[in-house]
């Protein structure tokens, strides 16, 4: 690997995304937020949700807020630099294996993720003050984040290499948002009990592991699935992503 | 001082081929085509080139003749079916990276990075391939200075035209001094004078010691830069020399096309007893090539000689020696077909 033409790549991106902040962060932003408002604020003011909602919320409104920030920075460029602007290429001809190319694609997305995640902790804590939040195992807390943020990136990764650019519409209403739905995203898997198959079937969703693994770290209080689990699945979720995006990524690259 | 080389390159595309190398044609197994839902498209039929160190080698065709799959080959971006290709002493397909190093490359597209200025785009470039900063911005400024773009320098290059995306994309390929470039198309949508600029950049780099292998169809810009020329057509290499060499392997020279009113198998065997006629092709329905080695003045000859045979001169057009000619000669069909 040429490290001098990764990180190039790398403070190309980081320059692209600093140029494109504001937009980014409403982009990132604004949704969760007002989620985190409506729920966790106007609900529990007014009496409909209980206060202890509010925690429930928090790590699912996070694990939103990466997957989908890792997904869109790394699946959005690539669908139209492959097919629109074609200005990948300028990359690909660098000197530097393209398999390469992706991983830098890959780091950026979940550098980008992990930022998202760790910018909403306080901003959905200054909405929803107080909020008891554990941080007493950092360690672990910043495993599941990583992972989290990995699993976005190299999702964006395989989806970008993926989807045509006449499907995004598709990409959002067919992948993405039963994905959150089901993720265990504002309720937690325990809640599915009454559900029994419903139950099973959502752990084919990689986003319950997010949501449930935050909810381990953060508020371990409430029910959530074994951390010991999320964190082998998150890994084999990580890997299988990675290894099909970039496969996706050479059958695009090279024709 | 690097070389260009290709063994028999094959390249068979089963999905579309990628922007600039369309065409190409069916492959023979027509009658399979049922049992395979992917048509394959031979894009190259054992292509074998040698381009010098220090050489401008021309690859002139019509669209979908091959040009720019050759160009995706020895760029690392297309691979070969079968047959191979050198870089200097690299293999391109299995030694990407140093192949990488050393060339430039012009895409027929535009594929500048939209997120980044004119300047920013050169810079990033220089970093990719490791120049330091001040070289990277020293390079920058004069390239851009080259190419007329320094007023433009700091502006993004979404609301550039396409002569200015076409010179930002050359300086980009000239940004770590490659010393192969390759430009696929270079001039097409260039205004003349940009093409002027554009030619004599290409003469300059080429007299530093670099090798270039340029794609066209502009027979025009063939002859003015290339030191030698292959001529490709459904990706076979149907003549090879310089410039000078193959308008001259042209019988005579000169051509004209002539359409009569009616068939007449006896005015062509006339023609041919012209003085000065080598060769008379028969053209369906009603006409013929008549290549020769004068132009105008064997027209008075020919419009009697249809007179008395009773056929109507209907329409003459007369070329002088040019590739035209020879791609005309070698294929039956017009450059521009």
């Amino acid at each position: 690997m040429n490290a001098r033409a990764f990180f190039a790549m790398l403070a190309r991106d980081a320059h692209v995304a600093r140029r494109n902040a504001m937009v980014l962060l409403f982009q990132t932003f604004l949704q969760p937020l007002l989620f985190v408002f409506i729920f966790g604020k106007v609900m529990v003011r007014s009496g409909y949700m209980p206060a202890s909602y509010k925690s429930l919320l928090l790590p699912g409104i996070m694990a939103i807020s990466m997957v989908f920030t890792g997904i869109w920075a790394v699946a959005m460029p690539l669908i139209s630099e492959f097919q629109f602007t074609r200005e990948i290429e300028d990359r690909l001809l660098a000197p530097i294996e393209i398999g390469w190319v992706a991983m830098e694609k890959v780091l950026a997305g979940t550098i980008q993720a992990l930022l998202s995640g760790l910018v909403v902790i306080p901003a959905a804590w200054l909405i929803l003050r107080p909020v008891p939040l554990d941080f007493s195992r950092p360690l672990l807390f910043l495993a599941v984040t990583v992972l989290v943020a990995l699993f976005a990136a190299a999702g964006g990764l395989a989806l970008g290499c993926t989807v045509n650019q006449t499907h995004i519409g598709l990409m959002f209403s067919l992948v993405l948002t039963p994905m959150i739905f089901f993720g265990c995203t504002y309720y937690p898997w325990s809640a599915l009990d009454s559900f029994p198959i419903l139950q099973k079937l959502v752990l084919i969703n990689p986003l319950v592991y997010a949501s449930e693994g935050l909810r381990a770290t953060l508020v371990p209080q409430f029910p959530h699935l074994s951390l010991v689990a999320v964190l082998i699945v998150l890994t084999l979720f990580d890997t299988l992503m990675l290894v099909l995006g970039l496969r996706q990524f050479r059958g695009k690259a090279v024709s | 001082m690097v070389g260009i080389r290709t063994h028999d390159l094959l390249k068979v595309y089963n999905s579309a081929p990628p922007f600039g190398a369309g065409g190409g044609s069916p492959s023979a197994q027509r009658g399979k085509q049922k049992k395979q839902p992917k048509p394959e498209i031979d894009a190259l039929d054992g292509l074998s080139l040698e381009v010098a160190a220090g050489e401008v080698f021309g690859l002139l065709g019509p669209n979908g003749a091959g040009k720019s799959t050759t160009v995706g080959i020895l760029t690392t971006r297309v691979q070969p079916t079968g047959g191979q290709a050198w870089i200097g002493e690299h293999d391109v397909w299995k030694q990407q990276v140093p192949v990488k190093r050393v060339i430039g490359v012009v895409a027929q597209r535009p594929n500048l990075d939209f997120s980044l200025t004119a300047r920013e785009i050169l810079v990033f470039h220089g970093a990719y391939f490791g120049l330091d900063s001040h070289e990277r911005t020293k390079r920058a400024d004069a390239l851009l200075e080259r190419f007329k773009l320094t007023d433009r320098a700091d502006q993004m290059v979404r609301g550039f035209s396409g002569g200015m995306m076409q010179r930002l994309s050359i300086a980009r390929a000239m940004m770590h001094d490659p010393q192969v470039l390759f430009l696929d198309e270079p001039s097409a949508g260039l205004d003349p004078q940009t093409r002027l600029l554009l030619w004599e950049i290409i003469r300059e780099y080429n007299h530093s010691g670099k090798t270039i292998l340029l794609t066209t169809h502009n027979m025009e810009e063939a002859d003015a830069l290339s030191h030698r020329l292959a001529i490709i057509d459904h990706g076979r290499m149907i003549a090879l020399g310089s410039p000078g060499e193959l308008k001259a392997s042209v019988p005579g020279g000169y051509l004209l096309r002539l359409r009569f009113g009616t068939n007449s198998p006896e005015l062509l065997e006339k023609l041919r007893s012209l003085a000065g006629v080598r060769e008379v092709r028969p053209v369906e329905p009603n006409g013929a090539d008549v290549y020769a080695d004068r132009g105008g003045s064997l027209i008075p000859e020919v419009a009697t000689l249809a007179a008395s045979s009773g056929v109507e001169l209907h329409d003459v057009h007369i070329s002088e020696p040019s590739l035209e000619n020879l791609f005309l000669h070698h294929t039956g069909r017009s450059l521009r077909e």
